[in-house]
This record gives C-alpha cells, structure tokens and sequence, in this order.
C-alpha cells in the first residue's frame, strides 16, 4: 500500500489506468513521433508571423522611432501595451509552478510544465518591446551599471524604468533555471530511451549527464522549494515594479496606490487565460486528456473567476475614487476621456470582457466545459489588452494642456511588431511541444500512486475504516 | 573517478524497495546508490543520507546579493558621483529596495543552481555510466559495490530475496567523466587499472 492517502472525493489528477511506464509512454512517445500536419502549418505560420515582424522592427530600426503613430502626446502607444500584456501573460506559469507549490496544489503537475515554458517566451517577447521603444538600440545597454568611459555614468537607480531592467531580467532568468532544472530528469528519461544516436547524443547534452541518483534528487528537491520561495514573491515583484512605472508618475489614471495589487491580479488573470488557449489544444494534439483533465482546466477557471473580479473591483475602486477625491483632473479622466471621449470604445470591450464575461464560471457546468473554456480564454487575452490600453493611452490622449490633445491609431510597423511577437512567441512553443515533455514527467510519476485514477480506486476499502486504523496501519509500515 | 565492480538489482515499486534498503543495509551491504525516476520522499532517510546544505547555500548568496545591491547603489549615490536629482536624497532607501530585492534573488537562484550543478556535477557534456535505462522510466535501481570482502553470488541471491529484479554484474565507472550518450566508451582507457570485464 502507498505512504500517502487521498480521499477518493478528490478527483483524480490522472485519468485511465497507468503505471509508471505508461506515463512515460504517454508523454515522451509524441516526441519521438513524426509531428502532423497541422505541427508543420502552425510552425510555418509562426515563422512567417516572426519573419514579418522582424522586417517591421529593422524597419523602425532604419528609419527611427517616427515610423510609429506615437506623438507628443501619447508616447506610450501599442510599444508599451505590448510589453506589459506579453509581462502579464507570462505570470501564470510562475504562479502555477511557484507559489501553487507551496500551496501544495497538487492539480499544477499537469500543467506547470507548459506554463513555465509559456512563461518564458512571453517574457521574451514582451523585453523587446521596452528595447525597441529606445529608438537607437544599439544603446540598449547604457541601462546597465557597467563601469564606463563616460565619468563613469551610472543609471539612476531611483527610477522605477531601471527598477524594471533589473526585474524583468532577473524574472526571466529564474523562470529560465527553475523551468530548466526541472527538465534535467525528464530530458534523461528521453535520452535512456532514444532510438536513434542523434536523439541520445543532444538529450545527453540537454541532460547534463542526470542518472536519478538518491542524493541528487534530494538536492534536486531542495532546489525545486527554495526556488518555489523565491519566485512568488518575484513573481509579484515583476508586475508590481511595472506599475510603478506608471503609479510613480503625475499622470491622472496612473497616479494611484491600488495599482500594484490591480496590475498582478490582472497578470495573473490573463496568465491563466493564455495558459488555458495553449494547453486546450496542446492536450488534444498530443492526446494528453489523462493528465490535462476538465478538472485541471476548472481549477484554473476558477482562479480566472477570483482574478477576473478582483479587477473588476478595481475598476470600480478606480471611478469612485475618481468622483469620492474631488480632484478634477482625475474626475476628468475617468468620467469624460475613459467612460466617453473618442477612445471610449475601449474601456467599453475591457469592461466587458474582463469583468462581465469571466463571471460565467461561476456556473459548474461553463466550467468544466471546454469549448466555453477555450472561447473565454481568447476573450479574457483581448479584455486584457485593452485594459492595459486604456490605461496608457486614454490617460495620454487628453492631458493638462487642451491645446495638444490628440488620437492615437498605430501605423504598420507597430501592428508588425505586435504580430511578430506573436511568431516569435508560437515558433517557439510548437518548438517546445515538438521536443520537450509537454508535461513533467517525474512529478506525475510522484503524485501518480495518490491521485491516479486506477490507484484511488482502491483506496475505497480504507475510506470504510476509521481513520485512526489507518493511521495505525501506516504507522507500522 | 575509478572503475569498479558492482552488482544492481531493480526495483518495480516503491512499496517492495524500502523494506529492501532496510534489510540489505542490516546485512551490511554497501549502497553505492540508487537510482529512481521521481524522488521518492524518504528515500534518502533510509539510505542514511545526511540532509542537503544547499538551502543554506542558497541563503549565503542571497545575502550576498542584498549587500551587493545595497552597498553599490550607495557607493554610486554617495561617493563614486553624488548625483542631485530633483532634490532627492542621497540614500533613498525605499527607492532602492526593488532592485535590491531583485538582486537578491537572482543571486540567490542563479547561485544555487551552479552549487547544485557542482555539487552533482551536472554539466552539459558530463556522461555517467546508466546501470539500467529504465532507471529513468519506471525502475528503482540498487546498485551494490562489489569491494574484495563481499560475496557476489552470495550477494546477488540476498538481493533476490528481497525481492529485486533483473540482478547482474557491471563493471563500471562510478565518477563521471566527458562523453557522449550516443557512444560506448573503453573502461580500460577511463581507467587503466580497471577490473577485467565481468
């Protein structure tokens, strides 16, 4: 009998009868599969998406920043909203991975994997935004504190746009290794049973040499916590210093305290989203129904139900203080350029789709259904841009001065951008679904005696018993 | 880094492994290791590992990296070029904060992975001898050495009393060394003083 027990009112985490060699048959045998058809159109779709946005980027790099549709008074534009909309998107599997573990939430096995990848190219694309934003690139690293020729001259660490430099980098670069060192075992399982010498030659290399040794899987499990300690409060950090990039600012709508906790539940909202658009269809692709179950995507549901409303309380925070504050300039703001005024369109999708339709999932059965799964997911992705649109733009458009006031629609190397990220950020997750465990293979083998489905079946006898039987039965083992 | 002779037997299930290491620990049998796919809790406590200081690593660079965060950004602010921003302090503490939370965990991260790859060498280009390839899939492998004083056959049918699997010899390198996965390495030319093989 196993260690462990869970009730069987749980449900399973792992559906279908498996063993220890079936999980690994089910999850490594697609990447020693030929990919199909549809693999192939959705890599060539990316690449071209990638290749444009590459011309569009060299273009603004040639011609100058002017190329985009950004003026005196909006600065910020598409560039920005961007960059803190891929930032968002990249919360989710930091969260599912970090603090879910210390939550001991068994369900994010299923799913962390995929999340931590979506993580780190979403990170990926959203620092080229803020880097192409400089206008004369090949300056980018002057936001480094390198000693340098010029005094030395050294940025100005009061600023909450450095503060980012060193928040985004270092997000990325602990995703990076936590997501890294977790891949080591399963790589070595790929390598232990290729086929051909060119798979068990790069797996070896991938591998870095791991055999399963005791005493390394304890370091191993010693690492995996510690960096679970340290990215929740990093991921909260990240989200939190992008908002001051606006909060620490005189900018009506920007200038409020609510923004740290505002802007992280509103990462962590669109996070999920993303996480569920990519694992819906990673799960039918790849036949991962057993361990990407309904009920994992109801989980997740309902932390997009929790986040969706803690924004929509912000929202509403947002226009009473506006009107309770008695400060014209924010009244303004709120009431004339955001709910109407020429950009007012936006904050009419954002609220829409943010705060009125995730409220569905309040429902069992639009939670556990996937198709409503998959169509709110894109929803919740659009309301979230739009969030972070009216945000910068419809707090730009109308400022102090009547006299600059202006509009702001992007031109085509914005859009290309924009689309480019997207290749980017598709390319390389049919790249990661084509050649990495889609799914942690070792961590569902450690939960798979508690929470399989074939394995909670015959825990039925012993719920029938009182509970200090079993815990003397297992005391004695 | 030597070569040496070893008897492994696998395991199918946990449940059958742990009463296993127990017995074959009394019998005083040395474990060289034992393999697993996951890591199995408690494993390590029965083997009679000493619990990891990597954590405590872990710390030391975190700490490292406040201070360097902290003390440089002063330095910067104070001495190397007192700078007036808009009327601010010179040590704005609060200003400094973020980044140095940041560096504290990228030190701390970056700082224990490296350990932990040290410590296990891990490294791309490392190669280590498999004793069974499904030590990666589904089987819990003992590996036992052999020294002069043990007794193999005796050994070998201990192990299979104790309910292990598909026991066999293997004369092997215990240490790692520089190889590729896709290519069987001569043991005599790891080391020359190797055993003959079994």
């Amino acid at each position: 009998m196993h260690l462990k027990y869970e009730s069987t009112l749980r449900e399973p985490l792992v559906d279908g009868v498996k063993d220890y060699h079936q999980v690994t048959e089910d999850i490594i045998s697609p990447i020693e599969a030929k990919p199909g058809k549809l693999w192939y159109v959705g890599l060539v779709v990316s690449i071209c998406l990638l290749c444009f946005g590459v011309f569009s980027v060299t273009w603004e790099v040639y011609y100058g920043t002017g190329v985009w549709n950004l003026n005196k008074t909006v600065g910020w534009g598409w560039d920005i909203t961007n960059f803190v909309w891929w930032v968002g998107i990249g919360h989710a599997g930091t969260l599912i991975s970090a603090i879910l573990l210390l939550f001991r939430q068994g369900w994010r096995t299923g799913v962390n994997r995929a999340a931590e990848a979506m993580t780190i190219f979403a990170v990926m694309c959203a620092g080229q935004f803020p880097i192409f934003h400089m206008g004369r690139v090949w300056m980018a690293f002057f936001v480094l504190p390198y000693p340098n020729t010029r005094g030395p001259l050294w940025p100005n660490f009061n600023s909450p746009l450095l503060w980012d430099v060193f928040a985004i980098s270092t997000y990325f670069t602990v995703s990076l290794l936590f997501w890294y060192s977790g891949l080591l075992p399963d790589f070595a399982t790929v390598r232990d049973r290729a086929k051909t010498k060119l798979r068990k030659l790069l797996y070896g290399i991938a591998s870095f040499g791991w055999t399963g040794s005791t005493k390394h899987w304890q370091r191993h499990e010693s690492l995996s916590l510690v960096l679970a300690g340290l990215s929740t409060p990093l991921v909260l950090s990240v989200h939190t210093i992008v908002s001051f990039d606006f909060a620490t600012s005189v900018i009506p709508g920007w200038h409020t305290t609510i923004f740290p906790p505002y802007f992280v539940a509103g990462a962590i909202f669109s996070g999920f989203a993303m996480v569920q658009t990519l694992l819906i269809i990673t799960r039918k692709i790849l036949g991962l129904e057993d361990y990407i179950t309904v009920g994992h995507m109801e989980a997740m549901n309902k932390v997009i139900v929790l986040t969706g409303s803690v924004v929509g309380c912000a929202y509403l925070t947002e226009l009473f203080m506006a009107w309770y504050s008695h400060n014209p300039y924010e009244f303004a703001e709120f009431y004339k350029y955001r709910a109407a005024g020429p950009l007012g369109w936006s904050y009419y999708i954002m609220m829409s789709c943010n705060v009125i339709s995730p409220q569905i999932f309040w429902f069992r059965k639009l939670r556990r259904n996937v198709l409503v799964t998959f169509i709110m997911s894109i929803i919740v992705n659009i309301g979230m841009w739009f969030e972070r649109f009216v945000i910068i733009c419809t707090s730009l458009y109308r400022d102090y001065l009547p006299s600059s006031w202006s509009y702001y629609r992007p031109s085509w190397p914005e859009i290309g951008f924009y689309l480019g990220t997207f290749g980017l950020f598709f390319t390389c997750f049919f790249l990661f679904a084509k050649y990495f465990p889609v799914i942690a293979v070792a961590e569902i083998k450690h939960v798979l005696k508690t929470t399989g489905k074939s394995f909670k079946e015959d825990m039925e006898k012993y719920e029938e018993e009182p509970a200090e039987q079993f815990a003397h039965d297992v005391a004695h083992h | 880094m030597a070569v040496k002779k070893f008897v492994v037997g696998s395991f199918g299930d946990e449940a059958v492994l742990f009463p296993a290491v127990k017995k074959v620990r009394t019998a005083g049998y040395k474990i060289h290791d034992i393999y697993t796919p996951f890591p199995v809790h408690g494993l390590d406590h029965a083997m009679g590992l000493r619990e990891t200081s990597l954590h405590t690593a872990g710390f030391v660079y975190g700490i490292t990296g406040t201070t360097t965060a902290l003390s440089f950004m002063s330095w910067v602010f104070n001495v190397d070029w007192p700078l007036n921003i808009g009327g601010k302090p010179h040590f704005p503490l609060p200003a400094f904060i973020p980044i140095t939370f940041e560096l504290t965990v990228l030190f701390a991260a970056v700082g224990m992975v490296m350990t932990f790859c040290y410590l296990c060498q891990l490294m791309p280009g490392v190669k280590k001898h498999i004793f069974n390839p499904r030590q990666t899939d589904d089987k819990f492998v003992m590996v036992i050495e052999v020294t002069n004083r043990t007794k193999e056959e005796e050994l070998k049918s201990y192990l299979s009393g104790v309910g292990a699997e598909d026991i066999n010899t293997q004369v092997a390198e215990a240490g790692w060394w520089y190889g590729r996965f896709d290519q069987e390495e001569n043991l005599l030319e790891l080391d020359p003083a190797a055993p003959v093989k079994a």
